[in-house]
C-alpha cells in the first residue's frame, strides 16, 4: 500500500480535471486516449471530441508504468518521417504489439495491454523543460531544469536545481524559495512563466496527494503547455479524502508482474474478502522449504533465516503470512493451498520437503483455533505429504499455545507425519536451523 | 528526558476500546499500581458519562468525555494520549491534542494508513511542540512495572512469562509490533527483561524514530543497553550509526535489520511493512547490518543468532557490575471470574457498621449537637460535598422560603382535591408534585438557565432582554402579580440581604438586578421575583464554591433547582393534605356554572 504508480493517462486526466483551478494563465489541451486494441482506438476516433485522432499526426506508446519506452523502441511517432503516423497506422501498430510477448531491456517481460495515443507535438529541443516533485526524508523536493527529455537524465547533477520544501512551509515562503532557485538556463522571456508554472505545479502535487510527479519533458509554447511524458505515484492512503479528484485512477500491477499463479490469485481474493490478512507469493515452485507463518514481521525473519542458513535461496519456495485472526475455514484453505503446491513436484535431488509452521508469540489470536484449520488440511494431504518425505517443524506462542501444539502433534502422529513442535522457550526461527541440520 | 513513563503516568484514551483499556487496567492491578493508568476516555459519539471496568476483582468507573480538551481540563496530569482513532480521524485527534498546550508529553497513534502528507504534518507539529509521537501504525510501547500501552505484551500470562511486569535493564526499539512481544520474550530468556520498549510503527512516516527513542534511553539510568530491531528500507538506522560514532550514544546497542531476504529478489515482492522497501543499496538490510557492525554495535551473524548475542552482552554487563540482580516483585492476580455490577451508587453506603451519607455516618450528622442541619445533609447526598455554613444556610433558606404559597396555587389545589377524594397522603402529595413543571415552580430552573446563559456570553442587560424577545420567551424570574418596586416582595429582600452579607460575591444577581432596572422602567411590577432570586443566587453560590460553569450547567440540566422546590413545597402540600383530613372535607365537585360549555355535534368524516 501507500505509494502506488498510476498510468500516464490517468495522471494527465487528473491534471486536466484541476487545470483551471491550479494553472491559471496556462492552457492544456488534454488530447489523450487510453486503449487496449487497434479497434478500440478506431472506435474512439468516431466519438465526438476525438476528431483529432483522424485529423492529426499521432504518437502511440504503452502506458504500463515502465519507463525508457523510447530506448525500448516502443514509441510510435514516425512511419517514414517524424510526425506522419496516421490513425490506421497507430491502430495496426497496437495490434502488432498486443499479439506477442515483449521483452524490455531490463529483462522484464510480458504482454503489452494498455496504450496511450496522443497528437504528435512538433517542437524544438529548447522548448523542453523538466519538472518533478517527490518526498525525500520528511521534506518535499521540487526538481527543476531548463533542459528536458533524455538530456536531463544524462547530466542530472549540473542541470537540475533541487528545491527542498519543508512540510510546514507556507505558500508565501514556498513561492519565494522557488523563485530563488529557478534554473539559470531558462531563457529570460520564459522565466516568469516558468516560475509561475513551477509554483502551481508544486501546489497541485501537494494538494492532490501525489507521492511522485514528473513531467519530462514539458513543452512550453507561449502559454500552451504540452505534457509529453508523465510519471506519477499517488499516496493511496489519501484516497478516502480525494473522492472524484483522482478521476477514478486505478493502480495497475507493474509490467511483467501481472502473471500471478492461480493459487496466488485465489489467496489474494480470499484476503480481499476477509477481515484477516492472507498473503502468498510463490518464489520457487520447485523449492524444498515451504512456510506457513503467522504475522508480517515473523514471516520476514523466517524468510531471512532460511536464506541465511540454507545457503541457497532457491530452497525457499514461498513467502507469505496469515494474521489478524483468520477463521478456521480460511486457515484450512490457506494451508491446503500451500500443501498442494508443496506436494506437486518431487525434489530434484531427492531431499526431504520441509514445512515450517512458524510464528511469533501472538497477542490475542487463539493459537489452538488457528491450528485447527491446519490440522484439517493435514488430514486431506497426509498421503501426499508422506510421499514427499515431508518434515514438519512448528513454533508458536500466545494464547492457548500449549493446546495448539499438543493438538497438531497428536494429529501428525495419528496421520503418520514427521513433526517437531516448539513453544516460546525456543527461539522463533531456531526450527529453521533444526530442520536444516537434520 | 529519562524514562518515557513512570508508575504515576496516566493516559487519556481516545476511543472507547474496551478490551484494550481492560488489559491496561488488569496490568495496572497485577503490578500494584496505585492509580489506574487510564484516567479518562474520549468518545465523541458516546452518550455515557463513564464506562465501567474491572480493577482486580472490583469495578471502577472511568469518566467519558466528548472531546480531548474537556478530558484534559478534568485530568490536567494525564500526559499521555492514546489515540485509537481510525486512519480517517487520527490526524485531527493528534493535532487537537498538540494544541492543548502543556498537556501531553507523548501521543501514541495506532491507526495504520494515515495519508502520508497528514502524517508528516502531524509528526512535524509534534516535534515543534516537544511532544513525542509513538506511531502511527504501532502497537505502542511499555515501561514494565509502570505503564503499558493498550495491547502491548499480549495476555497477562505472556506478560509475566516475558518479564514485562517489572523493569529489566534493556531498552528495546522495534519497528514491527508483531515481533515486539517476541523480542521481549527473547530478552527475558537471555537477559533480565526490558526497562522500556517502543514499537515505532510500520508506516513510512512515523513520529519518533529509532534515534529519538535510543537517545532517550541513553539518558534513562534504568536502561543499561539497547536492542534495536530495524527493517529493510529507509535510512533511520544510519542516524543511530552516526550517534554511536559521535559518542552521543555510549551504551551498548545490539542491532539487527530484518529483511535480508529482499536482496535475493529484484522487485515486486513486498517483504514486510509499507515502509519496508529499499530504494537504494544503503537501504538494504544487509548494508545496514554491516554498517551497524562497523560502527561498533553488536550485530549477530543472522537473526537466528540474536539470542546468543543478547546473552553475551548481558553476561558481560553483569560481570562488569553494570547490571545488578533484580529483586522479583510481589504480584497480584486478576481473578479468573468477575461479575459486572448492575447498579452503581456513589452517594451512600450501608455495608459497614453504620450507613453513611457520602462517607459520614448518619449518627454524625443527625442530632443537633453534630452541628449538621438539613442543608448539610442535602449537600452531602445531592452534591457529595460538605458545603460551608453560609451555603447550607442558603439551601435551608430556600427550602423554608418555598415551603408554601397558600391553597389556591395549582399544586396545592390538586393535592387538596385528591385528599378530598379519599386518597392517602402519598397519592395526594404526588398529584400536587406532578403539577410542578414549566408553569408551576419551573421559573427557578429557567431563571437560572437564561440569566446564566446571557451572563456566560457577555450579553448586556439590554441585549438579554432583546434576545428573549426575539426567542419569543418571557423572562423567567421577572414579574409579579401584585408586588412591585414600591411594594417589594419581602422574601426577595430577605434573600438579597442574606446574599449580600454572606456570599463571597454575587455576579449573576448583580446582572439580574441590572436587568430588573430596565424591566421595571417599563412596567412597575416587572421586578426580580422570588423564583428568579432563588435560581440566580443558587448559581452564584455554586460559582463561589468553585464549580465550573460546565458543572453548574449540569446541575441545572439535571433539575437540581427544581428539586429544591420539590422538597420545600412538599412540606406545604403535606400541610394542606393533613388539613383536609383533619377537616374531614367531602368529595369535591366543581360547580357546573363555573364552566363554559361549548359543545357542538361532531361532524361525520
Amino acid at each position: 500500500m501507500a505509494q502506488r504508480a498510476i498510468r500516464e493517462y490517468d495522471g494527465k486526466a487528473i491534471f486536466s480535471k484541476h487545470w483551471e483551478k491550479y494553472f491559471s494563465g496556462f492552457h492544456y489541451g488534454f488530447k489523450s486516449v487510453l486503449v487496449t486494441s487497434g479497434d478500440e482506438l478506431r472506435a474512439c476516433a468516431q466519438k465526438h471530441g476525438f476528431e483529432w485522432l483522424k485529423q492529426e499526426a499521432l504518437v502511440a506508446k504503452p502506458d504500463m508504468l515502465f519507463g525508457k519506452r523510447g530506448k525500448n523502441d516502443l514509441v510510435l511517432f514516425r512511419t517514414n518521417k517524424p510526425g506522419d503516423v496516421t490513425l490506421e497506422e497507430a491502430a495496426k501498430w497496437i495490434d502488432e504489439k498486443i499479439a506477442h510477448e515483449t521483452i524490455l531491456l531490463t529483462g522484464q517481460k510480458g504482454t503489452l495491454t494498455h496504450f496511450i495515443v496522443e497528437p504528435f507535438t512538433p517542437h524544438a529541443q529548447d522548448q523542453e523543460y523538466y519538472i518533478s516533485a517527490t518526498t525525500v526524508g520528511e521534506d518535499d523536493v521540487l526538481y527543476l531544469s531548463a533542459e528536458g527529455g533524455m538530456e536531463v537524465e544524462e547530466g542530472w547533477e549540473e542541470k537540475v536545481n533541487e528545491v527542498t520544501i519543508p512540510i510546514t512551509m507556507d505558500d508565501a515562503n514556498i513561492e519565494h524559495l522557488i523563485r530563488a532557485n529557478v534554473p539559470a538556463g531558462i531563457p529570460a522571456e520564459n522565466k516568469e512563466r516558468f516560475i509561475a508554472f513551477a509554483e502551481q505545479f508544486y501546489k497541485f502535487y501537494r494538494d492532490q496527494n501525489f507521492a511522485y510527479l514528473e513531467i519530462n519533458p514539458i513543452v512550453m509554447v507561449g502559454n500552451d503547455m504540452h505534457i509529453l511524458d508523465l510519471v506519477a505515484r499517488l499516496d493511496d492512503t489519501a484516497g478516502f479524502m480525494m473522492g472524484e479528484a483522482w478521476c477514478g485512477a486505478e493502480f495497475p500491477t507493474a509490467f511483467g508482474m501481472e502473471d500471478q499463479s492461480p493459487e496466488e490469485k485465489a489467496i489474494a481474493e480470499a484476503d480481499s474478502k476477509s477481515g484477516a490478512s492472507l498473503k502468498l507469493t510463490i518464489l520457487n515452485p520447485m523449492g524444498r522449504i515451504w512456510t506457513m507463518v503467522a504475522g508480517g514481521g515473523a514471516s520476514v525473519v523466517y524468510a531471512d533465516t532460511i536464506a541465511d542458513l540454507s545457503g541457497n535461496v532457491a530452497d525457499l519456495a514461498n513467502y507469505g503470512e496469515y494474521s489478524g485472526g483468520p477463521t478456521t475455514g480460511e486457515t484450512k484453505f490457506y494451508a491446503e493451498t500451500v500443501l498442494d503446491l508443496m506436494t506437486r513436484h518431487k525434489d530434484p535431488k531427492g531431499q526431504d520437503k520441509i514445512l515450517i509452521i512458524g510464528g511469533a508469540i501472538a497477542n490475542f489470536t487463539d493459537v489452538a483455533k488457528t491450528f485447527t484449520g491446519i490440522i484439517q488440511a493435514f488430514e486431506v494431504y497426509a498421503d501426499r505429504m508422506k510421499a514427499h518425505n515431508t518434515r514438519i517443524y512448528v513454533r508458536r506462542g500466545g494464547p492457548n499455545y500449549e493446546k495448539g501444539l499438543k493438538d497438531i502433534k497428536e494429529a501428525a502422529d495419528r496421520l503418520g507425519l514427521y513433526i517437531e513442535v516448539y513453544g516460546p522457550e525456543t527461539h522463533v526461527t531456531d526450527i529453521v536451523r533444526m530442520a536444516l541440520e537434520k | 528526558m529519562g524514562a518515557l513513563f513512570t508508575k504515576d503516568t496516566q493516559a487519556i484514551f481516545w476511543n472507547n476500546n474496551a478490551s484494550a483499556i481492560q488489559r491496561m487496567l488488569d496490568y495496572d492491578y497485577v503490578i500494584n499500581r496505585e492509580k489506574p493508568s487510564v484516567a479518562a476516555i474520549v468518545a465523541p459519539t458516546s452518550g455515557n458519562k463513564f464506562e465501567k471496568f474491572f480493577y482486580g476483582p472490583d469495578e471502577i468507573m472511568v469518566p467519558v468525555f466528548r472531546n480531548t480538551a474537556e478530558a484534559a481540563i478534568a485530568f490536567p496530569k494525564a500526559d499521555v494520549l492514546l489515540n485509537f482513532a481510525s486512519f480517517r480521524t487520527a490526524y485531527d485527534v493528534t493535532m487537537e491534542a498538540i494544541e492543548i498546550k502543556g498537556q501531553f508529553k507523548s501521543i501514541m497513534v495506532t491507526a495504520e494508513g494515515i495519508p502520508e502528507r497528514l502524517a508528516r504534518k502531524m509528526n512535524q507539529a509534534a516535534r515543534d511542540a516537544g511532544v513525542i509521537v509513538i506511531g502511527p501504525a504501532t502497537v505502542g510501547g511499555i515501561a514494565p512495572g509502570a505503564f503499558k500501552i493498550a495491547n502491548v505484551g499480549g495476555t497477562i500470562e505472556n506478560i509475566i512469562n516475558s518479564k514485562l511486569h517489572r523493569a529489566g535493564s534493556c531498552g528495546l526499539v522495534t519497528r514491527s509490533g508483531g515481533l515486539f512481544n517476541e523480542l521481549s520474550n527473547i530478552i527475558s530468556i537471555n537477559a533480565d527483561g526490558i526497562a522500556e520498549g517502543v514499537a515505532i510503527g510500520g508506516d513510512r512516516f512515523v513520529g519518533s524514530v529509532f534515534i529519538d527513542n535510543l537517545i532517550r534511553m541513553e539518558s534513562n539510568p534504568e536502561v543499561k543497553y539497547m536492542v534495536l530491531l530495524g527493517e529493510v528500507g529507509g535510512t533511520e538506522e544510519y542516524k543511530v550509526i552516526e550517534a554511536v560514532k559521535s559518542g552521543l550514544i555510549k551504551k551498548p546497542i545490539i542491532a539487527w535489520c530484518i529483511g535480508t531476504i529482499a536482496k535475493h529478489f529484484s522487485s515486486g515482492v513486498q517483504f514486510g511493512h509499507a515502509g519496508a522497501s529499499a530504494n537504494a543499496d544503503a537501504e538494504t538490510a544487509a548494508a545496514k547490518n554491516i554498517a551497524m557492525a562497523e560502527a561498533g554495535m553488536f550485530v549477530p551473524a543472522s537473526f537466528n543468532d540474536l539470542p546468543k548475542t543478547i546473552a553475551e552482552v548481558y553476561a558481560k554487563l553483569t560481570m562488569e557490575g553494570t547490571i545488578k540482580e533484580i529483586v522479583e516483585p510481589e504480584l497480584r492476580a486478576v481473578p479468573k471470574v468477575r461479575r459486572k455490577k448492575e447498579f452503581i451508587c456513589t452517594i451512600s453506603d450501608d455495608r459497614g457498621d453504620e450507613a453513611t451519607y457520602a462517607g459520614y455516618p448518619i449518627s454524625s450528622v443527625a442530632t443537633p449537637e453534630t452541628g449538621f442541619g438539613i442543608g448539610d445533609v442535602i449537600s452531602l447526598l445531592w452534591f457529595k460535598k460538605r458545603y460551608p455554613k453560609w451555603a447550607t444556610d442558603y439551601l435551608e433558606t430556600v427550602i423554608k422560603t418555598v415551603a408554601d404559597h397558600g391553597p389556591a396555587v395549582s399544586g396545592a389545589h390538586n393535592a387538596k382535591v385528591t385528599a378530598r377524594a379519599g386518597k392517602d397522603v402519598i397519592s395526594s402529595l404526588v398529584t400536587g408534585l406532578l403539577t410542578i413543571g414549566p408553569r408551576f415552580g419551573g421559573a427557578i430552573d429557567d431563571a437560572a438557565k437564561y440569566f446564566k446563559y446571557a451572563n456566560d456570553r457577555g450579553m448586556s442587560p439590554a441585549e438579554f432582554i432583546d434576545y428573549m424577545k426575539k426567542e419569543g420567551k418571557t423572562i423567567s424570574g421577572i414579574g409579579h402579580r401584585i408586588k412591585s418596586v414600591r411594594n417589594p416582595d419581602l422574601r426577595v429582600s430577605g434573600l438579597k440581604k442574606y446574599a449580600a452579607e454572606h456570599f463571597p460575591s454575587t455576579p449573576l444577581l448583580d446582572f439580574a438586578l441590572e436587568v430588573e432596572k430596565l424591566t421595571t422602567s417599563k412596567k412597575d411590577n416587572l421586578i426580580l421575583n422570588v423564583d428568579g432570586t432563588i435560581g440566580i443566587l443558587m448559581v452564584d453560590m455554586w460559582r463561589a464554591l468553585g464549580y465550573s460553569e460546565l458543572d453548574i450547567d449540569g446541575f441545572i440540566e439535571a433539575g437540581a433547582l427544581n428539586a429544591f422546590f420539590v422538597v420545600g413545597r412538599s412540606i406545604g402540600f403535606i400541610g394542606h393534605i393533613l388539613d383536609e383530613k383533619r377537616l374531614g372535607m367531602p368529595m369535591y365537585r366543581h360547580p357546573t356554572d363555573d364552566i363554559l360549555y361549548n359543545v357542538e355535534l361532531a361532524d361525520e368524516i
